[in-house]
Formats: structure tokens, sequence, C-alpha cells
């Protein structure tokens, strides 16, 4: 039950702060991260009904700019770029030649640029194979001296209009660039809790004053990891390294709806030839959720079994739902059992549960879509 | 009655031939929110660190370990209903289970409470 800290961790612009705050650090991603504060129940809670802050500046933020930049980004991944309107971010995928999922990522057409967000343990990996792969004329430029905060929870615009007002003009999966006591902050209206929410590029010099501003207020608070974790696990959104990897394709992980129809149509991204294939015929396996009997939390490892006791998948990401106060869990199985409902065995330490295929997300989401009121 | 603790952060309630086993407050601290406990049943021969119990946080599942050889004579069937006493009480209420001792000489090995609470400051 130790938590070892290496020297070779790198520190995060709000290390310091989250200390102050009373977080528990622990190594992640390359860095020192906070795990949580007060407790990860408590935070999740918290964020569902008030306003959770983030530090996710382990993320890489890249700026993708030269000539024909959406063009050349297509030729890495399914996003129709071409046609991606300016200040909307976009959910699209890196792939390897066989469809395998690099990373998935956040790209937005800022003007001439893209705002491309990577995840923070493949964030290098990532900017090596877009430089390899990218023609000379395209820059990928890493914007190391950026923060990234999300402010996220069904009260995150009401505290963040008292910050930076406008903010609340935003609708979901929009942008826009904001200043804040004279820094630039770059503020989307988007998240990963499935709740209403906002994630703030901030430079890192500002980020602790920022941090602090919107905690001053009585709805915020900071949350860690590991609320993080249980948070997007209910709202059903995949987490790289784990849910996705090299070995998924965007159709085995159900998210095709990131390859539009002219994407379909003309291919030219890597794996096109596989993942044209998978769209017409099917995939091999889906990844879908899981409810789970009893009380223990099933994990990432356990195995997938069918009524004759054939391992059929794997679990993938899998605990304990604070808000609905039950084990549930995601994975990926053979297709033909991927319906919803049906009834498999899963398995964790020579240890047997019944689980059924369940609809995802298990907590809905609370977006805020314009017009939707 | 006496307490001893484990450096795997058990504790041990010893009453004549009888003990009490738990985890320490520092354990449930460092567990967070305790979401699932299984305990062994009467009856279940449990060896000196040895795997008796499971406790699972939101975040991951440990194994509780025998602090002594012995026979299980109850499990503590509260926490199957209410695990999170033992964030609550973990000293009390939030026992995992009782068991009969085989060897009272195997308690000379552990830490009393001072020594543990001295230690558990250097962590």
């Amino acid at each position: 039950m130790s938590s070892e800290v290496h020297d070779s961790l790198d520190k995060l612009p709000l290390d310091s702060w989250h200390r102050g705050r009373g977080a528990r650090m622990v190594p992640f991603a390359g860095y020192e991260m906070p795990v949580q504060y007060e407790g990860i129940m408590a935070e999740h809670l918290w964020t569902r009904e008030n306003a959770g802050l983030f530090d996710v500046s382990h993320m890489g933020q890249l700026l993708v700019h030269g000539e024909e930049v959406d063009a050349a980004l297509e030729s890495l991944m399914p996003g129709d770029f071409r046609a991606a309107a300016d200040m909307k971010p976009k959910y699209s995928l890196l792939l390897d030649d066989d469809g395998g999922i690099i990373d998935d990522l956040m790209a937005t057409r800022r003007g001439d640029d893209f705002y491309v967000v990577v995840n923070g343990a493949t964030k290098h990996g990532d900017i090596a194979v877009m430089q390899s792969r990218l023609p000379g004329s395209v820059v990928v430029d890493y914007m190391k001296e950026q923060a990234l905060l999300a402010l996220q929870g069904p009260r995150a615009a009401e505290v963040l209009e008292t910050i930076v007002p406008g903010v609340g003009e935003l609708g979901f999966m929009q942008g826009a660039s904001f200043r804040w006591e004279g820094q630039p902050l770059w503020i989307s209206r988007s998240g990963y809790t499935g709740e209403d929410g906002f994630e703030i590029s901030v430079p890192a010099i500002a980020a602790a004053a920022l941090a602090d501003a919107i905690c001053a207020h009585e709805l915020a608070r900071p949350i860690g990891l590991g609320a993080r974790d249980s948070l997007r696990l209910e709202a059903g959104l995949p987490l790289y390294g784990h849910d996705l990897n090299l070995d998924t394709t965007p159709v085995m992980a159900g998210l095709t709806f990131a390859i539009n129809k002219r994407r379909r149509a003309e291919g030219g991204f890597p794996g096109a030839m596989r993942i044209l294939a998978e769209l017409q015929n099917g995939p091999p396996q889906k990844r879908v959720g899981f409810d789970v009997d009893g009380r223990q939390p099933v994990r990432e490892g356990a195995l997938v079994l069918d009524g004759e006791g054939n391992e059929v998948g794997k679990i993938t990401s899998g605990g304990f739902s604070p808000s609905l106060q039950r084990p549930i869990a995601m994975g990926y199985v053979a297709s033909h059992l991927a319906e919803l409902g049906t009834p498999l065995t899963l398995e964790q330490r020579g240890k047997l549960f019944d689980a059924r295929v369940a609809p995802m997300p298990f907590v809905p989401h609370r977006y805020h879509r314009k017009g939707a009121a | 009655m006496p307490v001893y603790f484990t450096r795997e952060h058990e504790w041990i309630r010893v009453d004549g031939e009888t003990a009490t086993v738990g985890i320490s407050d520092h354990a449930q601290e460092q567990l967070g929110d305790i979401v699932f406990a299984e305990v062994p049943e009467a009856g279940r021969r449990v060896a000196k660190g040895q795997e008796a119990a499971v406790v699972e946080s939101v975040k991951a599942a440990s194994d509780v370990y025998a602090p002594v050889s012995g026979e299980v004579i109850e499990g503590n069937n509260a926490l199957g209903d209410d695990p999170s006493l033992i964030n609550s009480d973990p000293e009390g209420q939030g026992w995992f289970f009782k068991l009969k001792l085989d060897n009272p000489g195997e308690l000379d090995g552990l830490m009393d409470e001072a020594a543990y609470r001295d230690w558990v400051k250097t962590l």
C-alpha cells in the first residue's frame, strides 16, 4: 500500500497547488498526479451535482499547421478535417496501417491551424508518428508551456461564467478564445465525465491563479484522477491504453461516429481496408458495457466467459459506480454475444460473477446541446 | 486486551485463546472509500501470512492477511451490507473476523500499538 514516487517523474505546473490542497499524488503518465483529495466517492458525487476542477495538464496540447493541414491530417486519421468547421472540436483517432488505434484525441480547426489534444502517456509517440508521416510542409508544435484544466458538472457553466464572462454562450463541442487577467485562454465546452463542462487551455504560469479563482467559488472543488476514471466509466467513455489500443479498431470500439460518410466512401486513412471491411461485415469483437451482479467490483483483466465456460472476451475497465452504488464494467466480447441483455460470466482471480451486456452510458450524458435547453 | 499490528497493517486484538482481526486506520485511509469486503466463514483455517479476506476500494482490490494461524470462529457479516464500516470504524465495528489461535507464540513477532503508530508515522 505504499506509493512509490520516482525521481524521474516530471512535475505538473500545478504540482504544489495540488499538494497544498491535500492531494495524494501518484505516478501517472510520467508525472506525479493527484489521484484524490478528500476521497474518490465524494469527489465523484460532487462533480455529478456541482462543479469539479480537474488538472489534465499531462495531456499533450499540439498545434498542427502548414500547407493543406486538413488534408494532411486526413492521411493519419479517419476524421473529415476538410469539412471541419472553425472552433468545433472533433473526436478522432490516430491509426496505424492495420487500423489499430495509436491514440484517441480531439482536434479543433482554429483558423489556419489545428489544435490537437492527445493523451498524456502517448503524446511523445503521437508526435513522432505525426512528424514522420505528415508532409514536410506541415509542422507539429508541442505547446509545452500550456496547462490544461477541465471544469465539469451541472454547475460548471454557472461557476465559470463568474470568472470568464461569455463562456456560457458556448454550445457543446464549441470553443472560443477568451482573456482572463491579461492571459489568453482557449476554452471549449467539452469533457470526459458525461456532464456539461469546459476544458481550459491556460499558460502554465497563470494556471495556479486560475485554479484558485475557480475553486474560490463555493460550487467548485478540485477533483483527482480517481474520480475522473469512475466518472468516464459511468459515461461509457473509453480510456486509451485500457479500452483502446493497437489491437482495437474504431469499429470494434464502437467509435464509428468518428468516420463520416465521405471518409467511408473515399477511404484514404491508415487501415482503411480493414476498417471499411469491418464497417460492411461487422467486427469480430465489440466493446460493450456490463452490469455485474453483487457488490464486488470486476476490474480490467477479468475474463468474459460464455455459458459453456469458453473465453469470449475480456474486461478492459471496471469498478464500483459511485452514482449507481453497484459494480459496472466495459470490455470486448465476440460480436455474436454483444447484444444488450446477453447473460455472460466474468472470471476474476478464480471467482465467477454473473453479468449482462448493458447499454452505455451507464449514467445518462447531460451535455449542453444548443436548442435542447 | 492487548492489540498487535502487522507490517501489512492488520491489527489483532487478543482475548485469551481467541482474537479479533481487522485493518488499521492507516490502512483504511490509504485504501480510500471501501465498497466491498469478503470475510472468511466460521470453520475455515487460516495460516499466518496467508490471505484470509479481501477488501476493495473504488480504486483497487487488496488482500487481508492472517496475522497468526488459527481457525475462524466468526466473520463480520455486517461488512457485507455496509463495507464503509471499515472506513468509519476500522479498529472497532469494522473488524473482519475472529479466530481461535493455534499458537499464541506467533504474536511475539508483531508490533505493539505504540510501536506500530510510531512506525506508521515514518511511512
